[in-house]
């Protein structure tokens, strides 16, 4: 395994470096200690190597991941995983705002709470949260799945467009347009193959969970649902 | 009784003949007036300032011996390769979904051709203009469409787009029509659906945020590239300030008279300020920093002619960026067309229900019948002679006030034909040395 210190070798040594592995699989287990909150840890991978963080991040980790497997030894600020590509990113902690935001593929797991709008304009990616999700999450998801072992905030999936939100625990209230959908042998499939790869499935089963979905009604404009908006 | 004269039919002034048309059609659809373009009122504008030209004091260039260059450089701050382009007229950023592919390719090649960038939109990077374009702006939109880093490392420069003219504070329109499989796709929405992009960022808000998510952005592309951040004229002093703040390379501000694809009536011509009355306050901004000319600002919302990219110029801009007027070099609203547009319910020159998609000129539709009437490679030639010949405008201006360099162009070059406008530009009221608003008068 490979360290890096990135209090004594700074940011841009530290993506330049992981940018670098593009190409060439030599080095493929990195360990980045002292992060003490730095932002934009790990941005824009495109390698499949697994990188471990050991300590809290701030805003932007593994932002645009592609490949790469990004563990977080701590919790993560704003934007985590922000418009991943693919990979995986691992959270053993808790994680701001707009985990996940605008992810267009890869899995994202947070094994403690994710904040508000986690998940939001999501394009793709998949996103397991063992905890709980603040408010506004998933607003205009437009596709992907996320999977929430515990509750929900208010105006879950608001103008939600094609993703599916699996919510085991409470939702405080649902968003303009996202209704609960019938669970069916598809949709567990689906669950119980990212309650495994989420590293939940000792924690929950599929038939805990409910479906959320939009009713598709704001698809289009119609003055008369103008008071949804 | 008969023979007295009727009180002639008297029209309201605040009930005009349009205004009850907009009451009627509001009350028929039941939905309010969406449509493409910029702002239609008469806004005090460049058209309200005149060069003074050269005199006893100042001494001309031969018009065509000696040389005014016309080159900008933009992204000098921090970005390792900053963008050199010949001409300071660059094409503003116009969506793929809201224009068509071949019309995206024509913007690439007479802007290639004219030494110049585009810029993608609301939309993703498409191959037809990546392909087509020697120096390509990336934006960075609230909505992401199509966003990725491959995308962001093969672009020239990239703008993180907060606001635009026709409707700072307001997210995108593309309505269902438009959204054909192509775009769909790029966008990851279901095909023929209403589409309403975000209004602000999913992943920052404010300029602490901002310059965080600048960071991640200069990481990902090896600080390698500009990083432009363009805001709607709202509050153009404080924007400015703090875009430079968030460490931005360059400043792009948009005025009102700035077209969009699609988005309310309403909206176009009730938030937003004038060009004219934006770029005075973006300067002072970059002036008091001490950030003027090495955080370049590119001004845009109704440039038409060289004089007004002169006098953009001459207020303190470096670039200018042209969307509407490209669009009308490429072929958009020809009269050639009348008889199409008449079909459509309107006439050249009004034609903006861009949004339906039915563009009889091929440029801002998806429909394969339509947009097979466009030749790119006409297109692209048609827009290189115009921007070559707003350039020699230009040129032919700053000889006449004797500057070797359009950069060199002064608002000490310039007087105001109205109050108004003397006022918003900060220059004198024609044979007058009043500046409205200065010295407390």
């Amino acid at each position: 395994m490979q360290t890096f210190d990135l209090s004594a070798q700074g940011l841009r040594a530290l993506n330049s470096t992981l940018h670098a592995l593009k190409g060439q699989t030599n080095q493929t287990s990195w360990e980045v200690i002292n992060p003490k909150g730095a932002h934009a840890i790990a941005v824009g991978l495109d390698a499949p190597v697994d990188v471990t963080v050991r300590g809290s991040t701030g805003y932007y980790c593994a932002g645009m991941n592609k490949q790469a497997t990004v563990r977080v030894k701590g919790s993560a600020g704003p934007g985590v995983a922000e418009n991943m590509m693919s990979g995986t990113v691992i959270i053993d902690g808790d994680a701001s705002q707009y985990a996940g935001a605008t992810g267009r593929g890869g899995l994202l797991v947070i094994k403690g709470n994710a904040s508000s709008r986690c998940g939001i304009s999501m394009k793709g990616i998949d996103i397991v949260v063992h905890g709980n999700i603040g408010h506004m999450s998933a607003f205009m998801a437009q596709s992907g799945n996320m999977v929430v072992l515990g509750d929900a905030g208010e105006a879950l999936g608001d103008s939600l467009y094609e993703a599916r939100l699996f919510v085991r625990g409470s939702v405080k209230s649902l968003g303009a347009d996202c209704i609960e959908k019938e669970m069916r042998p598809e949709h567990l499939a689906i669950l119980a193959d990212l309650l495994k790869r989420g590293e939940a499935d000792h924690l929950a089963k599929p038939e805990e969970f409910k479906r959320y979905g939009s009713a598709r009604k704001l698809y289009t404009f119609n003055i008369d649902n103008a008071s949804s908006y | 009784m008969s023979d007295f004269p009727h009180t002639p039919p008297k029209q309201s002034w605040t009930f005009s003949n349009d205004i009850n048309a907009e009451i009627r059609r509001a009350a028929a659809t039941g939905i309010y007036d969406i449509r493409g373009g910029g702002s239609k009122r008469k806004l005090p504008h460049f058209d309200d300032l005149l060069f003074l030209g050269a005199s006893i004091s100042r001494y001309p260039l031969e018009g065509y011996r000696e040389k005014c260059a016309t080159d900008v450089w933009l992204g000098t701050r921090f970005a390792k390769n900053p963008i050199h382009l010949d001409i300071p007229i660059t094409i503003a950023g116009m969506s793929f979904g809201a224009l068509s592919g071949p019309a995206k390719e024509a913007l690439g090649r007479g802007a290639s051709a004219a030494g110049t960038s585009t810029t993608t939109g609301d939309g993703g990077m498409t191959e037809e203009e990546r392909g087509h374009s020697k120096t390509l702006v990336y934006q960075y939109l609230p909505s992401r469409y199509g966003m990725n880093p491959d995308d962001l490392r093969r672009a020239d420069a990239i703008e993180v787009v907060v606001g635009q003219g026709a409707k700072p504070g307001g997210g995108g329109m593309l309505l269902g029509q438009k959204i054909s499989d192509r775009v769909a796709m790029m966008r990851n929405l279901p095909k023929g659906i209403d589409q309403r992009s975000a209004c602000r960022h999913p992943d920052w808000t404010g300029p602490d945020d901002l310059e965080i998510k600048i960071l991640e952005i200069r990481e990902i592309t090896n600080w390698e590239k500009p990083i432009y951040v363009k805001v709607g004229g709202a509050r153009p002093y404080y924007d400015t300030a703090l875009a430079v703040k968030a460490g931005a390379d360059v400043v792009v501000l948009d005025g009102m008279q700035g077209g969009t694809a699609a988005t309310q009536d309403v909206f176009i011509e009730n938030v937003g300020m004038p060009i004219l009355a934006c770029i005075p306050l973006a300067v002072k901004a970059l002036q008091d920093l001490g950030m003027h000319r090495k955080v370049q600002l590119i001004v845009s919302g109704g440039i038409r002619t060289g004089a007004d990219v002169a006098k953009a110029m001459a207020l303190g801009a470096d670039a200018v960026a042209i969307g509407t007027a490209a669009l009308v070099a490429l072929g958009d609203n020809d009269p050639a067309l009348e008889a199409e547009y008449n079909k459509l319910g309107t006439t050249a020159g009004a034609y903006d229900d861009w949004h339906e998609g039915k563009d009889p000129a091929g440029i801002t539709t998806q429909d394969p019948e339509l947009y097979k009437r466009f030749d790119p490679i006409l297109g692209g030639r048609r827009l290189k002679n115009y921007l070559k010949v707003m350039t020699l405008e230009a040129q032919t201006i700053a000889r006449a006030c004797g500057k070797n360099h359009l950069h060199n162009l002064e608002p000490e070059d310039l007087c105001a034909l109205t109050i108004e406008s003397a006022a918003m530009a900060g220059v004198p009221l024609a044979g007058t040395s009043w500046i409205p608003g200065k010295n407390g008068f």
